[in-house]
């Protein structure tokens, strides 16, 4: 018990610790905040003919990305703790790189958490049409945002034991999956793209979040406007519990693997690295 | 506990470590004894930190037998973890948390292994206290000068009341000031607690200061082992002799000094000679000579006569 809690207690002083700083704190809010923008531009657009709000129709496929940014947020947090000295710390104490993973947990789900609130709360008002009294809406989101952690920060766990730099992991993430955003079926209907692209971004987990999502906000018809044209909820949910499965497997033993090599030497190593590179 | 607390609380035999075809330790043998300071000098890649780090746990040595407090570190279990304090060279972490938010932190790790006899972890605002940064609890680690951030990383190494600490480098960067504060420091935790301490150093003068027992690592073996007036005492028999006739100088080295100046003053140029000047072979003496044999490849003969200085 004594490393959850510890864990717990790290992740939470670490987040605070963060998004208390003025850099820390406009990164959270400035960032989850640009998906407003949109909101607010097409808040009285309908989809052409159906009397859909466009708005309704983007708000889940932003929620589903900011959960999905949780795989990047947590291969950075690793490949900088890694890189700081923060994991090796955390090897200096006793059962202290149990609770260190616990904390990195918890900060990815307080980031995903503070993420959705900027955006759902705000969201809620400025875009017509959420079914807001509705408890399934409310279950379906919860569900969908706790099976998409699972399936997301164990990769993120995964990729931050495997690349080693955070100044690539934040690179190559944030356009990656802003990338693969727009190719999956978050903003328009994947069917006009080419085939081969739709099996790959089938494959990933957003795609089936982003899907998820909107059988969640959107009214029973807009189903039609899937491929297949239903919800398809029992593979939504077997396709993340898969990533989810995937990642809690491989992750902890790569993760294992890659802390049992870290030693003083190599963040010595990777400092003089960084600072020859700045 | 696991721990024999009558046995040393570090020993070593035969020691090696390659990374590649690169050795690094070829055959290390050292022993420490409980409550004892020691300090490992070297030049820099003799290997100092590589041993640290195997004796810590935190690196998988190629051969030898390694004890630290009772086990081998490869399968020491959270309980002995418990008992070290380890303080590495570049610590950059938690720059976000405030100093007190962080001690408190990895002070409560180590509550669980608390006894009536040896309470842990130490009270937090008195070892904020202890390492002088009382002004500074409420700070973000990372706004703290390097002096105070070394401080707070011995005060994390030793939160725990570690029986065995190992302080990598301790003062490197700091000012002869900070680095005067912190020997204090040392000094202080190690009368109180009687905490064993390995630490390295670049300094001489620090080592000289701080440890009861000094090993020099060169071309991956210790080369030398004895208190600093040990060590500066094999090679004192050897000694300089300076002096100046009319415009000429002279340089002789020599074993025996008395008798070497006695014969120079009554020999027949005994009445020219002026500034007369005997030294002693110094710690630091000793040491650049075993350093430059090293470097020289020479690295045997520097391990088997430390005591003689050309």
């Amino acid at each position: 018990m004594q490393p959850l809690r510890l864990g717990l207690a790290r992740g939470w002083v670490t987040w605070r610790s963060v998004n208390t700083t003025r850099e820390g704190l406009a990164n959270t809010i400035i960032w989850n905040a640009l998906p407003l923008v949109f909101l607010l531009i097409f808040r009285n657009a309908t989809i052409p003919g159906t009397d859909i709000s466009v708005g309704v129709s983007l708000l889940p496929g932003m929620l589903a990305m900011l959960v999905v940014f949780s795989v990047m947020g947590t291969a950075y947090y690793l490949a900088a703790e890694r890189e700081d000295g923060t994991l090796l710390r955390a090897k200096a104490v006793p059962r202290g790189t149990a609770a260190y993973v616990v904390g990195l947990l918890t900060v990815a789900v307080l980031d995903v958490a503070a993420a959705v609130a900027i955006v759902l709360v705000p969201g809620l008002f400025i875009v017509p049409g959420v079914p807001l009294g509705d408890a399934g809406m409310w279950l379906g989101l919860v569900g969908y945002i706790l099976l998409g952690l699972m399936a997301c920060v164990p990769l993120g766990v995964l990729i931050g034991s495997v690349v080693r730099s955070p100044r690539v992991i934040g690179g190559l993430g944030f356009f990656g999956i802003t990338g693969l955003a727009a190719i999956s079926g978050l903003f328009y209907p994947i069917a006009v793209l080419w085939d081969w692209v739709q099996w790959v971004v089938q494959i990933l987990p957003l795609y089936w979040l982003g899907l998820g999502m909107r059988s969640v906000f959107l009214p029973a018809e807009a189903a039609a406007l899937e491929s297949g044209g239903t919800w398809n909820t029992p593979l939504t949910i077997g396709i993340l519990a898969a990533w989810a499965v995937i990642g809690f497997v491989l992750g902890p033993v790569l993760l294992r693997r890659m802390a049992r090599r870290e030693s003083g030497a190599a963040v010595a190593e990777r400092r003089r690295q960084a600072l020859q590179r700045v | 506990m696991a721990t024999t607390p009558a046995g040393p609380a570090i020993r070593v035999g035969d020691l090696r470590m390659n990374y590649g075809r690169h050795e690094v330790l070829r055959g290390v043998d050292l022993e420490i004894r409980r409550g004892e300071v020691v300090a490992l000098l070297g030049p820099n890649g003799a290997g100092k930190t590589t041993t640290i780090e195997i004796l810590e746990g935190f690196r998988t040595r190629s051969a030898g037998e390694v004890e630290v407090l009772g086990e081998d570190p490869e399968h020491g279990d959270e309980r002995w973890r418990a008992e070290l304090g380890v303080v590495l060279q570049s610590w950059r972490d938690h720059a976000t948390w405030r100093v007190r938010e962080l001690l408190a932190h990895l002070g409560a790790y180590y509550a669980p292994y608390a006894t009536a006899s040896h309470p842990r972890p130490h009270p937090v605002d008195d070892l904020i206290a202890t390492v002088g940064l009382t002004a500074s609890a409420n700070t973000r680690v990372g706004a703290l000068s390097g002096g105070q951030r070394r401080r707070l990383d011995v005060a994390i190494g030793i939160v725990g009341r570690p029986s065995l600490l190992f302080l990598d480098e301790p003062t490197a960067g700091f000012d002869p000031h900070a680095r005067r504060e912190f020997h204090e420091l040392v000094h202080r935790l190690v009368d109180d607690d009687a905490t064993t301490v390995l630490l390295t150093t670049h300094d001489l003068a620090e080592a000289e200061i701080l440890a009861d027992r000094i090993l020099i690592l060169a071309g991956g073996r210790i080369v030398a082992d004895g208190t600093a007036d040990a060590l500066a005492r094999q090679v004192a028999g050897r000694a300089e002799v300076r002096w100046r006739i009319g415009e000429e100088k002279f340089v002789r080295p020599t074993d025996d000094a008395t008798a070497f100046v006695r014969d120079l003053l009554t020999g027949p140029d005994g009445a020219g000679v002026v500034d007369l000047e005997v030294r002693r072979t110094s710690l630091e003496d000793t040491y650049l000579e075993m350093i430059r044999r090293h470097e020289h490849g020479d690295a045997a003969a520097a391990a088997l006569e430390p005591a003689v200085a050309s």
